[in-house]
């Protein structure tokens, strides 16, 4: 398996001289131009490893990324140039995954970790607060000091 | 004849990982010393055993023998000696004889530099130890042998994946690996803990110089991979947020949670319970990490569904290990003794948002790598989570961990105060919007770019007020002795200092990618293009042959106002064996900041495409993980001394705290 996938990526690479955004591909309109560079860089190369068709090597991305321009040149909006890719790959080309109800966890979860892990260190502090714990004894303390040593110069 | 001795080693060594496990175990619980003793040497030979193994498939790559499937599949005979030593670990079994060397290494660390820790503690460490050795040598023998033979013997070898034929994989998976499985020490110390029940600060100073020591190695280990990727790939990209990268930075982030909860444990005996909890996080992140990048489970969930022998057995061990010890800890953490309270405005406190921001961040970056895995076995969508998922969520959980980083340090143990904590930040805080309104100035948009070089410059001036008030305690007027009191304070004082600099270091190299100049062009011999403040011509182009490539350079010079500043070759390598093509970058570091020129292949018509950059302070990227490392240096020096000599005469009244005493 791993070696019919190295057999592949080494065609990829040999298919194209490599290098991601090649001159050629480049629209004489700059600000047109700066549009799909923006485009490429949140569209997700479908066969590399996270990289956006304006990182990637692979052909395939190349065919992507004359795809947006002739996109754009036909005179679509950012939207409607991701719509259209949508459409034809799925969510899997984007980088940024849509907010979605089966994204839902995917978003929110993180945030609700520090949430959760705030909530608890303050209830734990107030829970502490009410009864507060015996101070150390004489004995413990000095056992304490023991073992910490030099700390307490 | 060597290849087959090194194979009866790896048997051997297993043998021994099981008597590691089983005999201090029972020593430990039927307090037979002479049964725990023997858990030193044991670990010790397994290691020995082990690098004999090791040692044995190094020879085998080093003088090619193509009867070795794995030597075949990854080597060739004109392959440079560098590589065929440091492609012994370019492939997965490979690889993983590295992670079993690290690991017995670890244990034969622990066994040798321990002589501190109660016998019983390191009993049950080493054997917790001996089963993770023993899981993976399985996994090895019975999925991965290296050792297969092939018959009959090819001429010819298939070489190695010319894009690992780089200095960097001799660097880079070893410094890794010393980090990710490093931190199997503090797990298996963690759960000889929890075995025992026994848990005090003195179990944190323990746990701390190895966390260091496995931390350094980490960030060390990932900067070296992004250096690689960056000079690379052609175009200067040095993270992706890929599952593999993810893996990497997972631990470190647990890792560095763990170093700064130690903290809390060792100096005011809290925090004891959360510390284990997150010492096993760490290292089960690190098995995580094994598991997505071993298994193929990455490359589709299909593929590891289909040649699932490696993969599961990768996964059973995730979850014997991890699950085995969260149960453990559900068992016994509800009988440790929590630690002492301390008020939440505290140097505690400080460390106790840190560990929340970070276990936030780490929560974020774990959900988005397996996310779209999970969904696909669950309802076969397929999503893709990429850097913009990340910088919304990893981003805002971040930042604010640069920003309270200066001010943890201000806040005293016990009880804080807040308020003079903060104004002694003015002077920081001030140096940070006088870069930004400097930086905004001289090289304008966009906005994140000189927001976050003042950031950046607030955390590196932020991070030595510290130190700096307790040199100069009567202000600069009254120094008295400077010196000597610098000389007084702890070493792990000056680490942490460090470490935290570091980390600004890293971000202003971050801040500043917005400034970098990228052109894209088809040139000829003779062109002229401006990039940033430099002129860059191609003055000459050659084509040259190497040990087992070929490849055409381009000989370029770089300008600033007429005056050559330096030349540099970028060029574009084939290798015919793989028939693969690499492009090697040509880097200039100037001022920190770096000229790069990437080359393909002339085109017929005789211009070649190539990519021009400017990317200004790009190298205080890695200059700050350097700088992160060497923090963690200076406090590990400083815990060895203090945790090898058990009291040491009475400091220099310097070192008495005028705020605090350092966080280590």
């Amino acid at each position: 398996m791993k070696a019919r996938l190295l057999a592949l990526f080494a065609l990829l690479l040999l298919a194209t001289p490599a290098l991601a955004v090649q001159p050629d591909e480049i629209l004489p309109d700059a600000k047109l131009e700066q549009r799909a560079r923006h485009i490429s860089a949140s569209l997700r190369c479908l066969v590399c490893q996270n990289q956006s068709i304006d990182d990637s090597d692979a052909s395939l991305a190349k065919d992507l990324r004359i795809l947006v321009r002739d996109r754009l040149k036909a005179g679509d909006t950012d939207q409607q140039v991701k719509e259209y890719l949508v459409a034809r790959y799925g969510n899997f080309i984007l980088l940024k995954p849509p907010f979605e109800w089966d994204t839902l966890l995917l978003w929110l979860s993180p945030f609700a970790v520090l949430a959760l892990g705030a909530a608890t260190i303050l209830a734990r502090r107030r829970k502490a607060e009410e009864k507060p714990a015996a101070p150390l004894s004489e004995e413990e303390t000095a056992r304490l000091n023991s073992l910490l040593g030099d700390e307490k110069a | 004849m060597i290849v087959e001795i090194g194979h009866y080693a790896l048997v051997l060594a297993l043998a021994l990982a099981l008597m590691q496990t089983v005999l201090p175990f029972w020593g430990a619980r039927s307090h037979d010393s002479q049964l725990m003793g023997l858990a030193r040497p044991i670990a010790l030979t397994q290691f020995a055993f082990i690098a004999l193994s090791y040692g044995a498939l190094t020879y085998a790559h080093v003088v090619s023998d193509f009867s070795l499937v794995n030597v075949v599949e990854n080597s060739h005979s004109t392959k440079p000696l560098i590589y065929k030593i440091s492609g012994v670990w370019g492939n997965h079994e490979g690889s993983m004889m590295l992670w079993v060397l690290i690991l017995t290494l670890s244990g034969a660390a622990m066994a040798a530099f321990s002589r501190a820790i109660p016998p019983r503690l390191l009993a049950d460490a080493l054997s917790v130890q001996g089963v993770l050795g023993a899981a993976f040598l399985l996994f090895i023998l019975l999925t991965s042998n290296p050792f297969a033979r092939l018959s009959p013997a090819p001429i010819e070898g298939q070489d190695l994946n010319p894009i690992l034929q780089d200095p960097g994989l001799a660097i880079h998976p070893p410094l890794l690996y010393l980090g990710y499985v490093g931190f199997s020490i503090v797990f298996s110390l963690a759960a000889a803990a929890l075995i025992g029940g026994r848990l005090d600060a003195a179990f944190a100073r323990f746990v701390r110089p190895w966390t260091l020591a496995a931390w350094i190695f980490l960030t060390l280990g990932i900067a070296m991979g992004s250096y690689w990727a960056y000079y690379t790939l052609g175009w200067g990209g040095f993270w992706f947020w890929d599952p593999v990268e993810n893996a990497s930075l997972l631990p470190w982030l647990a890792g560095t949670a763990l170093l700064h909860s130690a903290a809390v444990m060792e100096k005011r005996e809290a925090l004891k319970v959360w510390t284990i909890f997150l010492a096993i996080v760490t290292f089960s992140l690190s098995l995580l990490g094994t598991f997505l990048v071993r298994s193929g489970v990455l490359t589709s969930v299909h593929a590891f569904a289909s040649d699932p022998s490696r993969g599961l057995f990768i996964l059973a061990i995730l979850v014997l290990f991890i699950g085995g010890a969260l149960f453990l800890f559900m068992l016994r953490a509800p009988a440790l003794k929590q630690g002492g309270l301390f008020a939440p405005i505290s140097r505690e406190g400080a460390l106790v948002v840190n560990n929340l921001l970070l276990t936030a961040a780490c929560a974020a970056v774990l959900i988005g790598t397996l996310y779209p895995l999970a969904l696909e076995s669950i309802n076969g969508d397929k999503i893709s989570v990429g850097a913009p998922f990340f910088n919304l969520t990893f981003g805002p959980l971040f930042a604010p961990i640069l920003l309270l980083a200066p001010l943890g340090q201000l806040l005293a143990w016990k009880r804080g105060d807040l308020l003079a904590a903060a104004q002694r930040l003015y002077f920081a805080a001030g140096c940070g919007l006088a870069a930004m309104v400097a930086f905004a100035a001289a090289n304008g948009a966009p906005v994140v770019a000189f927001i976050g070089s003042g950031v950046a410059v607030y955390l590196i001036v932020g991070a030595f007020v510290e130190i700096f008030g307790r040199i100069f305690p009567g202000g600069l007027v009254k120094a008295g002795n400077p010196l000597a009191r610098a000389r007084g304070l702890p070493l792990s004082a000056w680490g942490t200092a460090f470490a935290h600099a570091g980390l600004g270091v890293t971000l202003l190299g971050l801040a500043a990618t917005g400034w970098g100049v990228e052109k894209i062009v088809a040139m000829k011999q003779g062109d002229i293009y401006d990039v940033g403040p430099y002129q860059l011509e191609i003055i000459g182009l050659t084509n040259d042959q190497g040990p087992n490539y070929t490849e055409t350079v381009a000989h370029v010079s770089i300008k600033r106002d007429g005056h050559i500043v330096a030349l540099t070759s970028p060029s574009k390598r084939f290798f015919s064996t793989r028939r693969m093509a690499t492009a090697q970058a040509g880097i200039v570091t100037i001022n920190l900041g770096q000229v790069y020129v990437s080359i393909a292949e002339p085109n017929p018509n005789g211009l070649i495409d190539a990519r021009l950059y400017w990317k200004p302070l790009v190298s205080l990227i890695w200059l700050g993980a350097l700088v992160m490392a060497f923090g963690g240096g200076l406090s590990l020096a400083d815990r060895r001394l203090r945790v090898g000599v058990a009291r040491r005469a009475a400091r220099s009244p310097a070192s008495a705290p005028t705020s605090a005493q350092a966080a280590g």
